[in-house]
């Protein structure tokens, strides 16, 4: 039996009534938050009514060159927000390439296994599975890499008197660069962390949520949703790990020298 | 011997220096005429090109953390990096010894954000001091000390300087110099615009 509910929209618009009161208390308490909220909610309402109709045409072709396109192309807007949460990036190329990198490569291999060893939908690249899957995957892993790299290059630049002292005192790079690396480690693992120590007790997961409201036995989704949160854990820690490193490999040099001269300048 | 050749720095440089055992070189100038950024070259602490030999044996052959064991640069500002002072310092016996000699002996359970400017000057010195280098590159080491500290970080100077330790030494107090240093240059936009003087 399916207790699936179909939403009109007429009951979007409904729901959507409490965010636009939001909106009012902005503009009654002159908080200037209405223009971002308005913005923001625009945005979202084009973006996923343009991404319903792009699944639905993609999962209707069924094509492997279409799935990795579109997969292509989520890397490559997921690399430009990390890229752009960074208040100092790495000058040039290497600023995009060591993010959207790292997460490109955890979330892809994660994902990969999914399909080919637990999933296994037929043929395993299935648009259906895929990409949903890599989303949500990516998503996270999005999340974790840029907070990594905004705190170790802010950190390494505010610190950067204390490492030169260690590396004058004889220490290596990398030993002179450790506390700073941890930290950014540690605020890159952070929201995952959290988000697993949370979920079902604070909160439900939105994926699982989705799962219920639309008929499916909540031990299925229980068990959807902890394979979803162990591979999401997985890809955000390697994704984190990788890009923290080649980060701090690429600000330092083979003279053990803090190379913050590659690092671009703040926006004031 | 520490030998520097055709170092290059940014817009610092060439410079071409030597200084034997027990030598001190007073690095005089106006501000921005690239002294701590000579000092840093000599580190390797920033990319430079050009040679620079102690005792015959280029930096090139060795990793820079073993160079700056040497080598020890003590910047003009110290950094620090754990809470506090004792965590920035190997526990050696002759440790004490040193910091009653800078007039802080009970400077190891400090916090370090309680140390002053001058506190910190003296500390760091004193922190580079135990490894042992062989030669000593000091980036305005009294700039933030009273008359008596300072004399006391001097006959710190000049007691490695007995000990044969190579001092090149960065400072605006041309008396300072004349005190300490056997040879002096100036610097201006980066080059040495007077020959190696030898003090009388």
């Amino acid at each position: 039996m399916s207790s699936y509910i179909t939403l009109s929209y007429f009951d979007l618009v409904a729901a959507s009534l409490f965010l636009v009161l939001n909106a009012v208390f902005s503009i009654l308490l002159n908080l200037g938050l209405q223009r971002q909220l308005l913005i923001a909610s625009l945005r979202m309402i084009v973006q996923l009514l343009m991404v319903g109709l792009l699944l639905k045409a993609v999962f209707a072709a069924a094509s492997p060159w279409i799935t990795l396109a579109v997969a292509i192309a989520m890397v490559t807007f997921a690399g430009r927000e990390i890229w752009a949460r960074q208040e100092r990036k790495i000058a040039g190329i290497w600023g995009y390439g060591v993010g959207a990198s790292s997460m490109m490569i955890a979330g892809t291999l994660v994902t990969v296994m999914a399909l080919t060893t637990q999933i296994e939908p037929s043929p395993w690249w299935s648009p259906q599975f895929a990409l949903p899957l890599f989303g949500m995957i990516l998503g996270n892993t999005m999340t974790g890499v840029s907070l990594g790299l905004d705190t170790l290059h802010t950190t390494l630049y505010r610190e950067r008197t204390a490492i030169e002292a260690r590396l004058l005192l004889g220490h290596s790079r990398w030993e002179a660069v450790m506390p700073v690396t941890r930290r950014a480690l540690r605020s890159g693992f952070t929201p995952i962390i959290n988000a697993m120590a949370a979920t079902g007790v604070v909160s439900l997961p939105g994926m699982m949520t989705g799962q219920i409201l639309s008929g499916i036995d909540p031990q299925e989704a229980v068990k959807y949703q902890l394979l979803i949160m162990f591979l999401i854990g997985g890809a955000t820690g390697l994704g984190v790990l990788g890009a923290v490193f080649a980060s701090v490999w690429r600000l330092t040099d083979e003279r053990h020298r803090l190379r913050l001269d590659r690092l671009s300048l703040a926006k004031g | 011997m520490l030998d520097i050749i055709q170092l290059r720095t940014g817009l610092v440089g060439p410079v071409d220096l030597s200084l034997a055992q027990g030598e001190c070189i007073a690095i005089l100038g106006p501000s921005g005429s690239g002294k701590s950024l000579l000092l840093r070259a000599v580190a390797d602490l920033d990319p430079n090109s050009g040679d620079v030999l102690l005792n015959g044996r280029s930096r090139n052959d060795m990793p820079a953390y073993q160079w700056r064991r040497l080598v020890s640069l003590v910047p003009a500002e110290s950094g620090w990096w754990a809470d506090r002072v004792a965590e920035h310092f190997k526990a050696k016996p002759d440790m004490s010894e040193m910091l009653k000699d800078v007039g802080l002996p009970d400077a190891l359970g400090w916090q370090v954000s309680r140390l002053s400017s001058g506190e910190r000057q003296r500390l760091a010195l004193v922190r580079a001091l135990q490894g042992g280098p062989q030669a000593l590159l000091l980036d305005e080491p009294t700039a933030a000390l009273d008359e008596a500290s300072t004399l006391k970080v001097e006959e710190i100077m000049q007691r490695q300087l007995e000990r044969g330790v190579i001092i090149v030494l960065v400072t605006h107090d041309p008396e300072q110099a004349g005190r300490l240093a056997n040879k002096r240059i100036t610097l201006k936009d980066g080059r040495i615009i007077d020959m190696p003087m030898t003090a009388a």
